[in-house]
């Protein structure tokens, strides 16, 4: 049965050239295997991150219809479908009249175990937060991940005023438009998406203000 | 031939429950406590796995004769690797949610000492076909590992199967069975059932052979 043992075994040692020809054609095997899983899977992949963060955008704005994509550059927001990877970019939500109703922000920070990324939108008429969703997370199962879990939690974020900061208070201590109750058990994380959503307003809301709402013009 | 069809069937049965590279070698532990937490994400992973010890023990076996002896281990990890890294795309563009949880461990099979283990031990050593078999009872056993921690895990830890609630919402879920704690108690506890089980049947074959001494 176990013919096998090595070829080799009888002769003499192989010479380092055979030894690296080996490893070196393995190598090149298995680069060429995977490149060309990469390829075959990428636009699968790219197309589902796109419709999930599509998704999103409608949930954080109810009551839009259309989204487009926005860059942040040299000081000026302008509309944009080729994002760079360092771009900072937000996403601009529509009525079906092709009036600008809102924008949807990404944001993310530091959770209890890990980045928390997340999604929320902003009605700049309201000034308030209309949606939020999380898009990544590895909060503890059970309890941190109630961020995303518990409806109560995700829904308090659906007429926030974001002014003059959001708020996480305790459970039932809340009592004005800008605060919410956070996770007992999950105090950390709630504070955390809360604190995610202070630092991105205080970084977009100027730039918002000084721009034209793109879009009206259209 | 008939007494090839039976080494085949031992050959899968070992890995299956006998040798079990979970519960009787103790193999695998690192993805067996961290990714079964709940049992669609034990299944993830032990179907991943199932894939790529079954393909590389396929391969392996065949190239064995190609292989040079001083470098068969880097030749091993770049089929393993290989293998697991075409696995990783395919679940992250069929089932993305899944391969979201399982999150560094999908790559971590490179590491699993049970698969590697299996090449040097095995596959390195025997035909394509006993290999095969060898690596899917292997596998099997793996799976069903995987899938009884997880399982586990999640009924206590969620009051729930595959996302399916079981007890109603009265049921107040044992959080700590889906933390890492959790995962060292369940194991811990199936580990001791299996070793049980093997110390009772030896006990029973010693009697079994008492007697027989008796009668005669």
């Amino acid at each position: 049965m176990s013919s096998l043992q090595n070829p080799t075994a009888g002769k003499s040692e192989p010479s380092s050239a055979k030894l690296i020809a080996t490893l070196s054609f393995a190598g090149l095997l298995s680069g060429i295997i995977i490149v060309l899983a990469f390829e075959a899977t990428l636009p699968t992949i790219t197309d589902y991150k796109a419709r999930m963060l599509r998704q999103a955008v409608f949930k954080v704005l109810p009551g839009v219809s259309d989204m487009k994509q926005m860059v942040y550059r040299d000081g000026a927001l302008t509309l944009s479908e080729q994002a760079q990877k360092d771009d900072q970019v937000i996403f601009g939500g529509y009525d079906q009249s092709g009036k600008l109703v809102g924008y949807a922000i990404p944001g993310a920070g530091p959770g209890f175990q890990d980045t928390i990324s997340l999604l929320y939108g902003y009605l700049p008429s309201k000034r308030q937060v209309s949606g939020m969703e999380i898009l990544a997370s590895r909060e503890t199962p059970g309890l941190g991940d109630k961020i995303y879990k518990d409806l109560a939690f995700v829904s308090s974020f659906e007429t926030l005023s974001i002014d003059p900061e959001i708020k996480a208070l305790k459970k039932g201590k809340r009592s004005k438009p800008n605060e919410i109750d956070a996770i007992t058990g999950a105090t950390i994380s709630s504070k955390a998406v809360v604190r995610i959503i202070n630092e991105a307003n205080q970084r977009w809301l100027p730039r918002l203000e000084q721009t034209p709402r793109l879009g009206n013009e259209e | 031939m008939p007494k090839r069809k039976e080494d085949a069937y031992q050959e899968f049965v070992k890995g299956l429950w006998r040798d079990n590279p979970v519960f009787v070698q103790v193999l695998g532990m690192c993805p067996m406590l961290a990714v079964t937490n709940s049992a669609i994400n034990a299944l993830a992973m032990g179907g991943a796995t199932f894939f790529v010890l079954v393909a590389s023990s396929f391969l392996v076996s065949s190239l064995r004769k190609w292989i040079p002896r001083q470098v068969r281990i880097s030749t091993y990890i770049i089929i393993i690797a290989t293998f697991v890294t075409v696995t990783d795309f395919t679940l992250e563009a069929l089932v993305p949610t899944v391969h979201k949880e399982l999150g560094a461990f999908i790559p971590l099979i490179v590491a699993n000492c049970m698969i590697l283990g299996r090449q040097e031990a095995f596959a390195s050593r025997n035909s394509v076909r006993l290999a095969v078999v060898d690596a899917l009872g292997m596998a099997s056993g793996f799976l069903f590992a995987l899938f009884t921690l997880g399982a586990v895990r999640e009924i206590l830890g969620e009051g729930a199967l595959f996302g399916v609630s079981l007890f109603g919402p009265d049921f107040e879920p044992w959080v700590i069975m889906i933390l890492p704690p959790g995962g060292f108690l369940t194991l811990g506890l199936l580990l001791l059932f299996f070793s049980w089980i093997k110390e009772r049947k030896q006990k029973l074959e010693q009697r079994l052979a008492q007697l027989e001494g008796e009668t005669q």
